[in-house]
């Protein structure tokens, strides 16, 4: 039988590196656009305010890519390393969009990103401009791919599981490309990450304002942060509810989990704004409704019902009943290959194979399941709802407020009275890690309110992981976690340094004593010149 | 699949050879930063010198690593079991090789921005194990699937790895290791002799010599190892080359030697081995009398028949399992399915071609020596 133990540490460490990485990707998302567009400003105008304003944030944004480029390696790795049974089983499909990632964005953006740091005075302006342009053209190219590949976990089209190689094989590649998902998930994610670029220059900026330092760099950028911030925090609100919509084809359960909603609701379902869950931890005590707007969001109609968690229970029944007779066929397909029979039942059952692996938790046998087995793992369908219904409570009340964050900073900038009260401005810096915490739990509702699956309705997580011992994941957890907290604190350390010491003047080749901070040699005193040896 | 203009058998050997294609250029980009990483604290005493290194690969690392990021995409595209197997099979290895490489990114960014002596050497340490640990371990790796993993297969095809982390480390495969890290070494210490002047061009110099001629040594060693002492793994059932993947449906012999059987089948591949040694045997003399420019190319020649020697002498296997021989992975037994490989061979045709020409142009604009005074005029020198 499965380790549950080494499961549930591969799926801590998983959840861990990944949330860990994604403090970075969409900083590096937001800021490269960003930096791109200060620095077009730049060669539009020729003035050199901006080029300093593009280096400034450049250092900053060169920190923050290490620790991308350090964590994303891991990614990359461990689903061979921690989920080896999911690598076989679905590589076919998904380890494509991971090797197109590399082959046409991080191939792009590594490249070119030493040229944006080392290029300045050995191209020409425009040249320069076309590096920076690449480098976020890469890094967004790069998101489309790994969303490409996430959204084929929330809705595997364009695939079949083949009984003879035991692995769901691709069918049609197009509508993996073109899964409607994975589009959605694409600009929600982009557009958070241009949020979060934007709030981390703008938080910054009003910090410097606030204190009378840098003003002419603070002003500009904020000008531009709040443009861009603005047109990046509707497209996420209003992309995210599509992303919702779309979900409610594909994965009724999420919805019904991130809503609580334990009963089917006549249309049009109200939308439940806050709730209070009952005594056994289940189904609302109480709760606080509005007309309509949840069969509006989620359906998009007001005559279509929203499914409770109750019904998609016994909707999963139904199919895992159907996934033991897929298992039982599989099995004679596997001991004879030629038994059309079995290949003929086989075929009308596969698509719920998935859910019939879910019986593997309670026997190997799946086929001779009991009626409270099968109960059982239809209940295993339902994710935990109410860290759910509160992270998505938090996301969608962070997505509006950044909307008039924004609004708010773009009409300020408009008038000229950026600086007119300092309070502001500080509330503005110490909102900072806010796109964050919006963030964060948009991947933890994607990924957590998939539960069970680690591919949606095709491979339980529980069956995906690899036969590794219970100290493997120790000893590996406890070094990533030791390695990620010190080069946090470092990375925080650093990055406070240089917003502390503010843009320079720089100066390249025109002078040879250029900025002192970032470059300083260190004096050749004896201690350092035999440094280390 | 009527529409699938290759046949399965031969995109399977055009991925093994891409294969082949990704992780020669990972070792020969890639190993230049590497090896720089790991001659470090050795070639560069003071701060000045190092920071002259690592301005050296400082603008193009990152694009170089890409190579293996994209070789990891590869195997999981095109031979998934294989990914699934390896990469849990050899886990902790696996960590720490990721330790080390996480260690690099920051290792550059972090180290100048701060100027304290303790600091730097700090990082400098943390950069040589970046370099090092991975060169080394990489060829650990080799060895042990030239010695044949031990693992097999549920009827599910779920792996299960029967080793432990101190398993990997018996003595041929720790001369492998060695092997890969002095190809590596050299490879560094060309660059380095490559781009810079003065005391650090010498100590590079004189450390690329030595490690070039122990690299040749070593390899030879290994020949002589896989022929007498390790057995290499054969086929005895026909294989169909077109059949869908079934790594169980073969039968497998293991003879003393068998590695070399390939050059007695192929005698034209003898060839790789040749390269390897004369390519290094022409960086050391080049190292030697001091040129520039040939030591570099030399190392990447000799780094291409190295690898390409083991990879050859394994073929058609890619992991052999060392306690059920049947369950060795090849490449006809443990690819992706017959479109997967098409759409991919069409992907890397068409972006390939561009990543060499945009590389190409990345190391064009950035050449030239480098020296302590250019890099103070750039306020993101390392």
């Amino acid at each position: 039988m499965i380790d549950m133990t080494v499961v549930e540490l591969s799926r801590w460490q998983f959840a861990a590196t990944a949330m860990y990485h994604f403090i970075f990707v969409p900083l590096t998302l937001g800021l490269s656009m960003l930096m791109a567009v200060m620095e077009s400003v730049y060669v539009m105008t020729g003035r050199e305010i901006w080029r300093k304003a593009t280096i400034f944030w450049g250092t900053l944004f060169g920190v923050n890519f290490a620790m991308g480029v350090a964590t994303g390696i891991v990614m990359e790795f461990q689903f061979g390393m921690n989920w080896s049974y999911y690598s076989h089983y679905v590589g076919d499909v998904f380890g494509a969009p991971l090797a197109i990632e590399g082959l046409m964005a991080f191939f792009l953006e590594a490249t070119f990103v030493g040229l944006f740091f080392f290029g300045w005075d050995r191209m020409s302006k425009v040249g320069h401009l076309v590096v920076t342009w690449l480098v976020a053209l890469g890094t967004n190219f790069s998101a489309l791919w790994i969303l490409i590949a996430n959204g084929w976990m929330q809705n595997p089209v364009g695939s079949k599981f083949n009984p003879d190689t035991m692995r769901m094989e691709v069918t049609d590649f197009m509508a993996v490309l073109f899964n409607s998902v994975a589009q959605a998930k694409f600009v929600h994610t982009v557009s958070a990450g241009y949020v979060c670029g934007a709030v981390f220059i703008f938080a910054i900026s009003a910090f410097y304002l606030a204190r009378g330092k840098h003003v002419e760099i603070a002003k500009r950028s904020m000008v531009v942060a709040a443009s861009f911030g603005l047109a990046g925090a509707l497209s996420v609100v209003v992309l995210g509810d599509e992303s919702g919509y779309v979900a409610t084809e594909h994965q009724k359960m999420k919805i019904a989990a991130l809503e609580a909603s334990y009963h089917t609701e006549e249309a049009p379902a109200p939308w439940t704004v806050i709730a209070i869950p009952g005594a056994d931890g289940g189904e609302p005590s109480f709760s606080i409704q509005v007309p309509w707007v949840g069969g509006l969001i989620t359906t998009r109609s007001l005559d279509e019902e929203l499914e409770g968690i109750e019904e998609l229970t016994l909707h999963a029944q139904t199919r895992i009943r159907s996934g033991m007779i897929a298992y039982d066929a599989l099995q004679e397909i596997r001991a004879d290959g030629t038994n059309q029979a079995a290949r003929a039942v086989f075929d009308e059952h596969w698509a719920d194979l998935g859910y019939g692996l879910l019986l593997k938790k309670y026997r190997e046998d799946v086929g001779n399941a009991t009626d409270e087995e099968i109960a059982m793992a239809a209940e295993d369908t339902v994710p935990d709802v109410w860290p759910l219904f509160w992270t998505f409570r938090i996301m969608m009340g962070l997505g509006f407020f950044f909307i008039a964050f924004f609004a708010f900073w773009f009409w300020k900038a408009s008038t000229g009275k950026l600086d007119s009260n300092k309070n502001l401005l500080w509330l503005s810096f110490f909102l900072l890690p806010t796109p964050w915490i919006a963030i964060e739990s948009g991947w933890f509702i994607a990924e957590f309110g998939r539960q069970p699956w680690v591919v949606e309705g095709v491979l339980p997580t529980f069956y995906a992981a690899s036969t590794l011992n219970f100290w493997d994941l120790v000893i590996s957890l406890t070094f990533f976690t030791l390695l990620y907290t010190v080069l946090f604190i470092i990375m925080i350390m650093l990055m406070v340094k240089i917003v502390k010491a503010g843009p320079k003047d720089y100066t390249f080749a025109d002078s040879p004593d250029a900025d002192d901070f970032v470059v300083a040699a260190l004096p050749a005193t004896p201690a350092t010149k035999e440094l280390g040896s | 699949m009527s529409t699938i203009p290759l046949d399965y058998e031969t995109l399977r050997l055009i991925w093994w050879l891409l294969l082949g294609v990704l992780l020669i250029g990972f070792a020969i980009m890639g190993g230049r930063d590497l090896g720089v990483g790991a001659l470090l604290p050795f070639a560069a005493r003071t701060d000045d010198e190092r920071r002259v290194l690592l301005n050296v690969v400082g603008p193009t690392w990152e694009g170089n690593q890409v190579w293996l990021v994209l070789g990891g995409g590869a195997i999981f595209a095109a031979f998934p079991p294989l990914y699934a197997v390896s990469f849990s099979g050899f886990y902790l290895a696996m960590i720490v090789i990721l330790l080390a490489l996480i260690l690099r990114p920051v290792g550059f960014k972090f180290r100048g921005k701060i100027a304290d002596a303790r600091w730097r050497a700090t990082w400098d340490w943390a950069l040589f194990i970046g370099g090092a640990v991975p060169s080394l371990i990489f060829g650990v790796a080799v060895g042990n699937v030239i010695l044949g993993a031990p693992f097999h297969f549920d009827d599910t095809m779920r792996a299960f790895y029967t080793g432990n982390f101190f398993m990997l480390l018996m003595p041929f495969a720790l001369l492998c290791g060695l092997v890969s890290l002095g190809m590596l070494v050299t490879q560094g210490a060309s660059v380095i002799v490559g781009r810079t002047d003065g005391l650090l061009a010498e100590r590079a110099r004189t450390i690329g010599i030595w490690a070039g001629l122990g690299t040749i040594v070593l390899f030879a060693l290994g020949g002589v190892w896989v022929a007498f002492g390790i057995d290499g793994h054969v086929i005895t059932s026909t294989v169909d080359p077109n059949a869908p993947i079934n790594p169980l449906a073969k039968t497998v012999e293991l003879v003393r030697g068998g590695w070399l059987s390939n050059y007695g089948a192929y005698p034209w591949m003898i060839a790789a081995p040749v390269i390897g040694f004369a390519g290094l045997a022409l960086a050391v003399l080049g190292l030697n009398a001091r040129w520039k420019l040939i030591p570099l190319l030399a190392t990447s020649a000799g780094i291409f028949g190295i690898i390409s020697t083991a990879g050859l002498s394994l073929f058609p296997f890619l992991l052999p399992s060392s306690t059920v021989p049947q369950a060795g992975l090849t490449l006809w037994d443990a690819s992706s399915s017959h479109m997967t490989l098409f759409i991919m061979l069409l992907v890397t045709a068409f972006f390939l071609p561009i990543i060499i020409l945009y590389t190409g142009y990345v190391f064009r604009v950035m050449r030239g020596p480098v020296t302590s005074t250019s890099l103070n005029k750039n306020p993101n020198a390392y």
